[in-house]
């Protein structure tokens, strides 16, 4: 059994009970209402018999078919958003656990409808199919974790993962088969040496079972992955919180992910792999008991194996040693040989009070995998133009006994191509004044366990804690309750093994305090280096407008001195002379270089400065065209893909050499070999500390 | 623009030129070239008392073109002496304002304008008077017409002989050069100058034809009287021996304008010594005058801090130390009113045409 922190529910729905799948949000609803209202008396009233024939158990599916908009599926434009989202986060999170880079197909286009296909802007039936080059999946799985909600595995540990609570996916196969009545087209193949199976599954909703309409063993090109097809009633539109925003922000906070997306306009666009090494593999934690709420303990105390209390306690908990368990037991006043089924009442009040009064260590970290300030650093560099990147990650935290990780980074400027875009010229009347520079406001861009988090931003504590920093401590200018104005990205990233999201649609992370505090922590950290970059420049600046103004004024002078000696001057002499004292005067080749490439981000780690001339810091090396030199792969990584292909999945032949792994059994050893198995491959794990060392 | 007469390079042509030569100097030698320019402040300026004018003192400021804050400034510098030098090569006078249009044009590579206002072209003007001791009119610069005389004075003025008796109320406009090579001062038998400050009562005065019965040039300034009005002025005193008296409105700018025809201004002190007329005679109104002449409390005007401010400024003055004037300065401060010359008017509409003017003449009542 293993240990849950959430609510009770979910216990129902585990998977070695599927035929009786219980109503998990609106549990105890309808049992209680004969309880509390009493024989109606009015004429048309009923008897509690006749109305204890119409209570009855509502399956998940039925309760979510009537709220899919908890789920994000509220309007149709969001509907086609959150299925791509759903189904690429579980490619991706099983690529990463199966230790495999992952490579990721996403293809949206247009059904067409009544024998026609309508244009882009009128479609209203979209086809979205996901190709990974994964673990697979096991062929008696594919029903279940494709049409069943709240089932899979990530909900029963506390372990960071893109997904949470087993939903995503089968809730937008069941949106797909509401809105087009289609099901849900599954093609997966765990080996080279396996078949690939091909499934269309479908939701029962009443029953909350799967319905497998086909099933077949297929030829398939792909070695090994899975692909998903739903097709469902949506809206595409670009801009913000479109499909196109999703992918690329994903491809910011998941450069070691390398990403095809084929929009439905016919765009192919491709977000190469930049960072060559898999997040560190997190780790399952047991609850820690500051986090722990009561019920959840009881339950813990019923479920438990251990046989006395301190076993329990030292055994079902992280951070709990036998010693701190004797101190809890003594402040409880229990005995440490009690068993813990017999702790009810108010012995169980005693035991939870003692255990919030003791000294517990933090939770461990280890469950977390941040993305690393380097990998931030890569990410942002490589998807927006800029000036100037830096990335912070945070030492761990905790709230409600849950770690969590705040990661930031900024983007800021323009880049050097953007910089200057020359207006045309003309001179200004008495007046008159240059326009002044539009003010435009930061752009937040927020994730939670690596997912672009596109909708609700005011309500999210990120966002929140974007607009309470101080900015312009930094030098950026900022107004009352708003976010920092300025050309800039604000990337935040809160990875925890449960993040505390506002509604099941995962749009906004809650307000805790801890969370908004570690957040405004990295936020300042981020804003300080962007002030000591903003200052150096504008040092650099003021010392090069100084001679830029003498340049300037030296040909006005040089002319004038030639009129006032009625043409009897070398004027241009006069020029060279008087520019020479200018640079002479105004640090010559040092502003150059403060204001060029010799400046060098020294002083502000993880940080990288673009300039005109070129780039200083840890620029990522795009590590990826090298990574995969000879195409040893016959296929293109993907069937769709009608370009050229350019490079095959990511050391796909290699790999395939070797054993693979169960799709969900520990991945290490894969992990070393699949390594191995890559022609350059980089140490892997050293840098990958390097990127987590802490400040 | 009007046309002078042709001259051969003159002084200030050269003087100009001296300005290309410094900069080239200071390129060859691969240093920063500078301008000294006298300091055109109170902080520079000293009252001769034996001579009754104020003196520019010998503070000078650097105005060097390798510094950030003064580069554009020299280089606007350049611009308006060449600007200048053009003047006096063509031989014509223009004004202030077509300096400042003549001057002005976009930099080369740039959005930048040279000047982005005549307020930052004029200063530079006065600049290069002090510095290089030429007067305005020297650097063929002249101001607009505004001020008038009328009274039994002849002049010649570009050759034509104008009679200040015979023009009817509207008098003669005083040019803004009245330099002997320009204005030629014929005849004279008017026995005071009264300077007055306002039109209003200088054009009351004209219809009453108050000048032909005290036998008097009248001249008015309209508010600060310019440097035509105040030259000629200096002109009549001098070579005709005329006294001067100035009446103005009885505030401290009132005291301001006559110390300026008295001792000359701050700003221009260099000029003093050509402008200033150290005998002329505060006529009014005093301080004192409304008790005298029976005003009325209630057509005084409170006076507003700014007004307090700058009495108690002339207060320290050097030129305002006299006993009488230190009481007057302060009784006016005491009673917290200003009056106006136009208050006269509450009286009678002549009043200061046969009350007052003739009673300060009989009494001799005027502060020095």
């Amino acid at each position: 059994m293993k240990p849950k922190a959430q609510p009770k529910p979910a216990a129902k729905l585990k998977p070695s009970q599927p035929a009786k799948p219980a109503a998990a949000v609106p549990d105890g609803k309808d049992q209680a209402a004969p309880v509390k209202r009493p024989p109606a008396p009015r004429a048309s009233g009923l008897t509690a018999v006749e109305m204890g024939a119409r209570q009855r158990e509502i399956s998940v599916s039925e309760f979510f078919t009537k709220n899919r908009h908890l789920l994000g599926f509220d309007n149709p434009r969001k509907a086609l958003l959150t299925c791509v989202k759903e189904a690429v986060d579980n490619a991706l999170d099983a690529c990463e656990e199966a230790g495999i880079l992952p490579e990721v197909v996403v293809k949206v286009s247009v059904v067409p409808t009544g024998g026609t296909t309508p244009p882009l802007s009128q479609a209203t039936r979209f086809k979205v199919t996901v190709v990974d080059y994964g673990p697979g999946i096991v062929r008696e799985q594919i029903p279940r974790i494709f049409a069943k909600l709240l089932y899979g595995s990530k909900f029963h540990r506390l372990r960071m993962s893109r997904g949470q609570q087993g939903i995503g996916i089968s809730a937008a196969g069941m949106y797909g088969q509401l809105t087009t009545g289609k099901p849900v087209q599954i093609i997966s193949r765990t080996s080279e040496k396996t078949q690939a199976h091909y499934f269309e599954v479908q939701v029962n909703t009443k029953t909350n079972e799967p319905r497998i309409l086909e099933k077949k063993q297929i030829d398939w090109e792909n070695h090994r992955g899975t692909q998903v097809t739903i097709e469902l009633e949506g809206r595409y539109q670009k801009g913000r919180a479109s499909v196109d925003e999703y992918i690329e922000l994903t491809a910011i906070a998941n450069p070691h992910v390398k990403l095809h997306y084929h929009a439905p306009d016919g765009d192919v666009k491709v977000y190469s792999r930049i960072y060559d090494e898999l997040p560190a593999p997190p780790r399952e934690i047991k609850p820690h008991p500051y986090g722990i709420e009561f019920g959840i303990m009881l339950k813990m105390l019923h479920d438990t194996k251990s046989h006395w209390l301190s076993g329990f306690l030292a055994g079902d908990f992280s951070r709990v040693s036998p010693r701190v368990a004797e101190e809890i037991c003594a402040k409880a006043e229990l005995s440490l040989k009690m068993r813990p089924r017999d702790i009810v009442g108010h012995d169980a009040e005693k035991l939870y009070k003692a255990i919030q009064a003791t000294k517990i260590m933090a939770p461990p970290t280890n469950c977390i995998s941040p993305i690393g300030e380097k990998a931030i650093l890569a990410g942002l560099y490589k998807q927006i133009k800029g000036d100037f990147y830096t990335a912070v990650t945070r030492s761990p935290a905790v709230y409600r006994g849950n770690p969590f990780i705040i990661e930031a980074g900024i983007a800021f400027g323009k880049g050097p191509q953007q910089a200057a875009p020359e207006v045309q010229k003309k001179p200004l009347a008495e007046g008159e004044r240059h326009g002044d520079h539009e003010d435009e406001l930061a752009r937040v861009i927020r994730y939670a366990n690596r997912v672009p988090l596109l909708y609700q931003q005011a309500a999210c504590a990120t966002y929140q804690a974007a607009v309470e920093t101080a900015w312009r401590n930094y030098g950026v200018s900022q107004s009352k309750g708003a976010p920092p104005a300025g050309p800039m990205v604000v990337f935040i990233h809160m990875a925890s093994v449960w993040v505390p999201f506002t509604s099941e649609s995962k749009e906004a992370i809650a307000d805790y305090d801890e969370i908004r505090k570690e957040i405004k922590l990295a936020l300042q950290e981020c804003g300080r280096r962007l002030g000591v970059f903003l200052k150096r420049k504008e040092r650099a600046k003021s010392e090069f407008h100084r001679r830029n103004i003498f340049e300037l004024y030296i040909s006005e002078v040089a002319d004038a001195c030639k009129r006032l000696k009625g043409g009897k001057l070398a004027a241009e002499k006069l020029k060279t002379q008087l520019c020479k004292i200018a640079m002479s005067r105004t640090g010559g080749q040092k502003t150059d270089e403060i204001l060029g490439h010799q400046g060098g981000p020294e002083g502000l780690p993880d940080s990288i400065i673009v300039t005109a001339e070129g780039v200083e810091g840890d620029v990522p090396v795009l590590a990826e065209e090298p990574a995969a030199p000879a195409p040893t792969s016959p296929e293109a990584p993907s069937p769709q893909t009608a370009r050229p292909a350019v490079e095959p999945p990511q050391a796909a032949a290699p790999q395939l050499e070797l054993p693979l792994p169960a799709p969900r059994r520990p991945s290490g050893s894969t992990r070393a070999a699949g390594k191995k198995g890559r022609p350059p491959a980089k140490k892997a794990r050293p840098s990958m500390k390097a990127a987590k060392r802490r400040r | 623009m009007a046309t002078m007469r042709p001259k051969t390079t003159g002084s200030v042509e050269k003087r100009l030129i001296g300005l290309a030569d410094l900069v080239v100097q200071a390129a060859e030698r691969g240093k920063d070239p500078t301008i000294d320019i006298p300091v055109r402040a109170l902080s520079n300026v000293k009252f001769n008392e034996s001579r009754g004018i104020i003196e520019m003192g010998g503070n000078r400021q650097a105005r060097s073109f390798f510094n950030v804050g003064m580069a554009k400034k020299f280089m606007q510098t350049m611009l308006v002496a060449d600007a200048l030098s053009e003047l006096q090569r063509a031989g014509l006078t223009t004004s202030l304002r077509e300096i400042y249009y003549r001057a002005k044009h976009t930099i080369q590579d740039s959005h930048e304008n040279t000047f982005d206002g005549q307020n930052e072209s004029d200063p530079l003007i006065e600049d290069l008077e002090v510095t290089l001791a030429a007067l305005r009119e020297e650097l063929h610069v002249r101001a607009e017409n505004a001020g008038t005389v009328i009274g039994p004075l002849v002049v010649v003025d570009d050759g034509d002989r104008v009679d200040c008796a015979k023009l009817g109320k509207g008098g003669y406009s005083v040019p803004s050069i009245v330099e002997p090579e320009y204005l030629r001062i014929k005849s004279c038998t008017a026995d005071f100058i009264l300077l007055i400050e306002k039109g209003t009562q200088w054009n009351r005065l004209a219809e009453d034809k108050f000048w032909r019965k005290y036998n008097c040039i009248l001249l008015t300034g309209n508010g600060q009287p310019p440097r035509g009005v105040r030259r000629l002025a200096r002109r009549l005193h001098e070579e005709m021996r005329l006294p001067v008296y100035v009446l103005v409105d009885n505030d401290p700018w009132g005291y301001y304008i006559y110390s300026v025809v008295k001792q000359g201004s701050i700003n221009l002190a260099f000029e003093s010594q050509r402008m200033a007329i150290p005998k002329a005679k505060f006529m009014g109104l005093s301080s004192t005058d409304p008790e005298k002449y029976g005003l009325p409390r209630n057509v005084g005007i409170k006076l507003n801090e700014k007004d307090i401010d700058r009495a108690k400024e002339i207060l320290n003055y050097q030129w305002f130390q006299k006993k009488e004037w230190q009481k007057e300065i302060r009784h006016m401060l005491s009673v917290g009113l200003k009056y106006e010359l136009d208050a006269l008017a509450n009286k009678d509409f002549q009043f200061l045409t046969n009350k007052y003017l003739p009673r300060k003449l009989k009494d001799r009542d005027w502060l020095d």
